[in-house]
């Protein structure tokens, strides 16, 4: 059977630790390229030292090879994929896009993955969105929710360049995500960075606003916590095993300051496989390792059928 | 007193040998619980307004985009309070505060829109460079920008004038050292605003934001305006975060006292402090044992009422999550992690209970 050739466009934190993980853990993916801009990047150097073709000269080089990649992974900035994925399209590339330029759906695997296979474009939110989007969908299958609302904390060391000069569209896209694919009619999305030393794990609190009546409904709660469970096993099982809970979801009633609001919160731990990074850099992970299942599987579905018919 | 000028040669900052800016509206949100209504609003600006206040911050107690669950709601959203204080200046400039990650540029501009023409952008001491997006775009639109480096005590004061550097590059016309938990004492507060006057002090002004947890908020005020900070945050009553504010109308007897022109007028402050705010305040900050845990344990003041709502949901000390929350470095932002300690404490209780 061949493999799908990869490209990573991007060699910072999280261009870097998909590098790994496509190493370590793909067998439908081969990683071939990594492409950046900068000839010093220590990035580019580390994927030349572990046998990965590397160029300092942009997308521009990539696309002028003779063995063009299947799947581009854009671990950029949200800017350059807007000007890149029509490129990407125009050759017929599949695009993974890391950066919250949202060219394409947005994908979560726990939620849509299925959903979104034959795209040709496919936006992974952020770190942030794959943590907490799940969650908000878990509840709003059992119950309407009017409103969400999550908290990332990250550590400083673990936010790169990338992620400080767009923390703007992480929270919109991130908001955005809450809505589009975990189901809230509104979303908003809060990110800190912690540079607490030694660095602090990546920590998620999500809060969906649930209808008052649950409060006074056991069996309600009951489902909305079994739901929650489920899918924090499904992601622990399929792609992120270092994804937990850090307590009981916790059920609270109206509060004049929530607006007459009541909720359910979730507090979520992300625990790295340190691929890259150490495991404190559960953000990394949680984007790559959902990035790198959504590749494995369109490698496998499409692109290495097509390939071995030929 | 000479003036701080750009390259371009305008005047940056404030003309005044100290500015005093008003956060009553800002920081006073939180022990209001976020609940201020329209009419308090234009009763305090009117006030301060007329008594000479120079800058008037109204906004959520976190900012712009605040209004949350993880901080409280607003019961009047932020843009429309600004709109209702700039109404009522007529010649004071209206604030706004942003936290990068919490409030966008989206935000800013709306802010603007309704009448804000300071831009305040706030970011954990060690963090400035996410607010180079915010600096530049308030530039753009043509605000009067502050930097705020929180939890200025967590790092010396070198490294926080490279900080500071980073905000001043961005577009920042005063770097504030912000004293979030009330826990630097004294020269702990003037080493600070030294350190960044010499860092940035020909390309922007400096400025000085203290608590009263452990009551040196307006003494070191007084040290900071020495060392070379041209604006002071106060609140009228203290009415702030944790253990409140510098008092606006303390602080300008005493600078009047000193001879330090703040062109402000101490008896309408007096009487607006007495008779427009007292009235309205059902938590006049207060140094409590929780209040002064959050500056023994160098925590951010806003933290105080999250832990006493988790402390009294859970059944445990509010004072000790301060503690942990302190012990763990938690940083502004981080409400949700009181939740998250006084979970833990209750289940080492239980477990305690049940061996």
């Amino acid at each position: 059977m061949s493999k799908a050739i990869a490209a990573i466009v991007g060699p910072g934190n999280i261009g870097s630790d998909l590098m790994y993980k496509l190493l370590r853990r793909s067998d439908a993916m081969e990683a071939r390229y990594m492409i950046g801009v900068d000839p010093t990047s220590d990035g580019l150097a580390r994927a030349r030292g572990v046998g990965l073709t590397a160029s300092a000269e942009g997308v521009d080089w990539l696309l002028r090879q003779d063995e063009l990649p299947d799947i581009v992974f854009e671990a950029t900035g949200a800017r350059a994929h807007l000007a890149n994925a029509p490129r990407y399209r125009e050759l017929g590339i599949m695009a993974i896009d890391l950066t919250p330029a949202a060219v394409g759906p947005y994908c979560v695997p726990a939620v849509n993955l299925e959903a979104n296979l034959d795209q040709m474009n496919l936006n992974m939110v952020t770190c942030g969105g794959q943590a907490t989007v799940p969650i908000v969908a878990a509840v709003s299958r059992v119950v309407p929710v009017d409103y969400a609302e999550i908290v990332s904390s990250l550590s400083s060391k673990s936010a790169g360049p990338g992620t400080r000069a767009n923390i703007d569209e992480f929270t919109e896209t991130t908001s955005d995500a809450l809505v589009k694919v975990g189901g809230a009619t509104r979303g908003k999305a809060i990110i800190i960075l912690n540079p607490a030393e030694p660095p602090m794990m990546m920590r998620n609190t999500v809060f969906c606003s649930i209808p008052a009546a649950v409060l006074d409904d056991k069996a309600l709660q009951d489902q909305v916590s079994e739901s929650i469970h489920k899918m924090v096993a499904s992601i622990q099982t399929s792609y992120v095993p270092g994804y937990q809970m850090k307590a009981e979801p916790q059920f609270e009633a109206p509060k004049d300051i929530w607006n007459g609001m009541a909720r359910v919160a979730v507090f979520l731990q992300v625990t790295g496989r340190g691929d890259y990074l150490p495991e404190y850099a559960g953000n990394l992970d949680i984007i790559t390792s959902a990035a790198a299942q959504v590749g494995d599987l369109i490698a496998q579905r499409r692109i290495i059928p097509a390939k071995d018919s030929k | 007193m000479t003036d701080t000028r750009d390259k371009a040669g305008n005047i940056i900052g404030t003309q005044r040998e100290v500015r005093l800016t008003d956060t009553t509206l800002r920081d006073g949100s939180h022990p209001m619980r976020h609940r201020f209504t329209e009419q308090q609003v234009r009763a305090v600006v009117r006030g301060l307004d007329q008594a000479g206040v120079e800058v008037i911050e109204v906004t959520h107690g976190d900012g712009l985009g605040g209004s949350s669950f993880n901080y409280g709601f607003s019961l009047v959203e932020s843009f429309k309070l600004i709109e209702a204080a700039a109404e009522e200046a007529q010649r004071a400039k209206i604030a706004c505060l942003l936290l990068p990650g919490l409030g966008t540029i989206e935000d800013l501009k709306t802010a603007y829109a309704a009448g804000a023409k300071v831009a305040r952008i706030a970011t954990h001491c060690t963090e400035a460079d996410i607010s180079i997006q915010h600096f530049g775009a308030a530039r753009e639109i043509g605000m009067e920008t502050v930097g705020f480096l929180m939890l200025s005590h967590r790092i010396p004061p070198a490294q926080l004038a490279e900080q500071a550097v980073i905000m001043a590059d961005a577009g920042c016309q005063c770097v504030y050292v912000v004293d979030s938990a009330g826990a630097l004492i004294l020269e702990e507060a003037s080493d600070r605003v030294k350190a960044l006057v010499d860092a940035i002090g020909d390309r922007a002004q400096v400025g000085y934001h203290g608590h009263q947890n452990l009551s040196l908020g307006l003494a070191n005020s007084i040290l900071a305006q020495r060392a070379g900070a041209r604006q002071i945050d106060v609140a009228l009553c203290s009415l702030g975060a944790g253990a409140g504010n510098t008092p606006t109308e303390v602080m300008a007897a005493v600078f009047d006292r000193l001879g330090v022109k703040t062109e402000v007028d101490v008896f309408q402050l007096l009487d607006l402090a007495e008779n427009t705010v007292r009235p309205f305040i059902d938590r006049l900050p207060f140094m409590d044992q929780g209040s002064v845990m959050v500056g023994y344990a160098g925590v951010y003041s806003s933290f105080l009422l999250h832990a006493e709502r988790a402390a009294e949901r859970y059944g445990v000390p509010a004072h000790e999550l301060l503690q942990v929350a302190g012990e763990r470095g938690y940083v502004g932002g981080q409400e949700d992690m009181l939740i998250d300690i006084a979970l833990e404490k209750a289940a080492e209780r239980t477990g305690e209970a049940k061996s």
